[in-house]
């Protein structure tokens, strides 16, 4: 008996670790992050283009371009994924094509993002002609969170009671209006909150964009979706591999650093706390 | 009126068909495009020698495209960060919904959720700066851009896939199961390892090859703190070059439609089709190997 116990107690010991592991990943790696950015972080920093081949200044077009790109990549994958959802999961019959659909946006989700960049480059860059620009940027990271977009809508489509439809049904409304009045505002929160984590992850990617819509470095803010644009990624990834001041550049790369996991956490955070408000105040 | 009323009915239902097909839609274009522009690599190398060619000069004269040394690159460092990765995604998942008190539970899920959103170019900026020093002073290396760096940074990449999709299996295991456990006198370990890890299993064989399929995929943080170097490695604290690095290192400076160019697309289709096939097989263990009901009396 007292052997079983111990080795129940060997084993939570064990698996507490490994749950204390990650939270000590995250929690060092923001502490990190934020002992060597914060100084960096100043208003200037916030609102100059850098200067001096990137060794002075700030990031205000990098802040900029991630904000284009990321709204632009919102614009094409919010009607696209809910529509998607509400299709999989409200009108159609669970059969062969439903299931081909799902296989097809699982699939979706699992390519590389550096995949999605060469699918960009090679249709929207070179096959439609867009160019490097933030179109192009905006469309591939907007496929790039489609499949999150559509597996969160589903589960809050799913998340709503059957009971709700049958009543709104026998009240002989039809099947669009069911949705449109009584799903879909049913969802909303569940649907919000995976929509801003798609948001989060278009934000940060680098990947997709390198071929696609970021440039090394522009002085000008962009004026058109026509325009090649700096961001927050890739600056980062470009200030700490490429330039000629590597070592001058830290403070600068990681203020950068700081403004994009501030930015990117902060969106998901968001997104964490309305579902939690929102699960708190459910009455079904 | 009820005609119309049907047919509105019928055309929205089309129409949204539609919308849904695009996913479909764009994962063709993605192979067809893939295709499109690596193909032609292969009127300069023949299929076998652009898999298995062991050398990679894709600017020399005449260039070589073998990208065998990228291809292990990429299998190493997915296998050495799952070897890491699955332990703890696994035991965290047991904790949290196994053991955990319920609000350090809900800090614990959120903890997974924020790790999973971190920018992967951070993680990779993270590997740079601070364990490549400390790992090349420690060990006295001459760099610490290598594959242990590379793994253990993907391990935290992979570690929230896995954690929050075994957890999910975890929780879904019936209650009626562990209950039957303990009503036979089972101790909690013994009911989490013999009844509810066994129960959940294909959820968490689920997990594993996603977390896989993601660590192989991921570019940033290979690309910037795996080394580069695209030769089969002979030792851990080797630099490799694995395909999602080459692709996104190379492909600014490949002159367009070059031989290069192509060749990078040929990499990207290799590297598509081997996260396609772990998703595929993904796919299947979860639908296959479900446990569905619970037995009652």
């Amino acid at each position: 008996m007292r052997r079983r116990y111990f080795k129940q107690s060997l084993f939570f010991a064990l698996v507490t670790l490994s749950a204390g592991l990650l939270l000590f990943s995250l929690g060092g790696l923001l502490v990190y992050i934020f002992l060597n950015g914060f100084r960096a972080v100043t208003w200037d920093f916030l609102t100059l283009p850098p200067m001096d081949s990137m060794t002075k200044g700030g990031i205000l077009p990098a802040i900029l371009g991630t904000l284009y790109l990321t709204l632009g990549a919102v614009a094409v994958a919010l009607p696209l994924g809910i529509v998607s959802a509400i299709y999989l999961t409200e009108y159609a019959r669970q059969g062969k094509i439903v299931r081909v659909i799902r296989i097809g946006v699982n699939c979706l989700a699992g390519v590389p993002s550096v995949v999605f960049g060469l699918f960009g480059l090679g249709f929207f860059v070179v096959f439609l002609g867009f160019g490097s620009c933030i179109l192009s940027g905006a469309l591939t990271l907007g496929i790039l969170i489609l499949p999150t977009i559509i597996g969160a809508t589903e589960e809050a489509l799913k998340a709503v009671p059957q009971t709700f439809r049958e009543a709104s049904l026998a009240l002989g409304v039809s099947k669009w209006l069911t949705i449109w009045k009584v799903v879909l505002p049913s969802a909303l929160p569940g649907i919000l909150t995976g929509s801003i984590l798609g948001i989060g992850r278009a934000a940060g990617e680098t990947a997709p964009i390198m071929f696609t819509a970021a440039a090394f470095y522009t002085a000008k803010l962009p004026g058109s979706i026509f325009d090649e644009v700096m961001a927050l990624p890739y600056h980062i990834y470009v200030l700490a591999t490429a330039g000629t001041f590597i070592d001058q550049t830290r403070p600068l790369q990681y203020g950068t650093v700081l403004v994009l996991v501030g930015l990117v956490l902060g969106i998901d955070l968001f997104a964490i706390v309305i579902r939690s408000v929102v699960r708190k105040k459910k009455r079904w | 009126m009820k005609i119309t009323r049907r047919r509105k009915e019928k055309l929205i239902k089309n129409i949204f068909f539609l919308f849904a097909i695009v996913s479909l839609l764009i994962l063709f274009l993605i192979v067809l495009f893939l295709f499109r522009e690596g193909i032609p690599i292969f009127k300069e190398v023949t299929l076998w020698d652009f898999l298995f060619g062991n050398e990679w000069y894709p600017t020399y004269q005449p260039p070589s495209y073998g990208i065998w040394p990228l291809i292990v690159g990429s299998l190493i460092v997915t296998f050495f960060s799952s070897l890491i990765a699955v332990p703890i995604g696994v035991m965290s998942a047991v904790y949290i919904s196994e053991i955990a008190p319920a609000a350090l539970k809900e800090v614990l899920k959120s903890v997974i959720e924020l790790l999973a959103g971190l920018p992967s170019v951070v993680l990779g900026f993270f590997g740079m700066v601070v364990l490549a020093p400390w790992l090349q002073e420690t060990f006295d290396l001459p760099t610490g851009l290598n594959i242990v760096n590379a793994s253990l940074i993907l391990a935290l990449m992979a570690v929230p896939t896995i954690s929050s999709i075994s957890e999910d299996a975890l929780y879904a295991v019936p209650k009626e199961f562990k209950e039957a456990s303990y009503a036979l006198g089972a101790t909690k370990y013994e009911t989490i390892v013999r009844v509810i890890v066994p129960s959940a299993f294909s959820g968490i064989m689920t997990s594993v090859i996603l977390g896989m399929a993601r660590a192989i995929g991921e570019t940033m943080v290979v690309l910037m703190v795996a080394g580069g170097a695209a030769a089969i490695p002979e030792s851990l604290f080797d630099s490799v070059r694995p395909m999602p690095a080459s692709i996104a290192a190379e492909m600014g400076e490949a002159p367009f439609r070059s031989g290069h160019y192509h060749a990078l697309f040929a990499t990207g289709i290799v590297l598509f089709f081997m996260t396609l096939i772990f998703n595929l097989v993904a796919d299947y263990v979860s639908h296959k190997f479900r446990e569905e009901g619970s037995g009652t009396l």
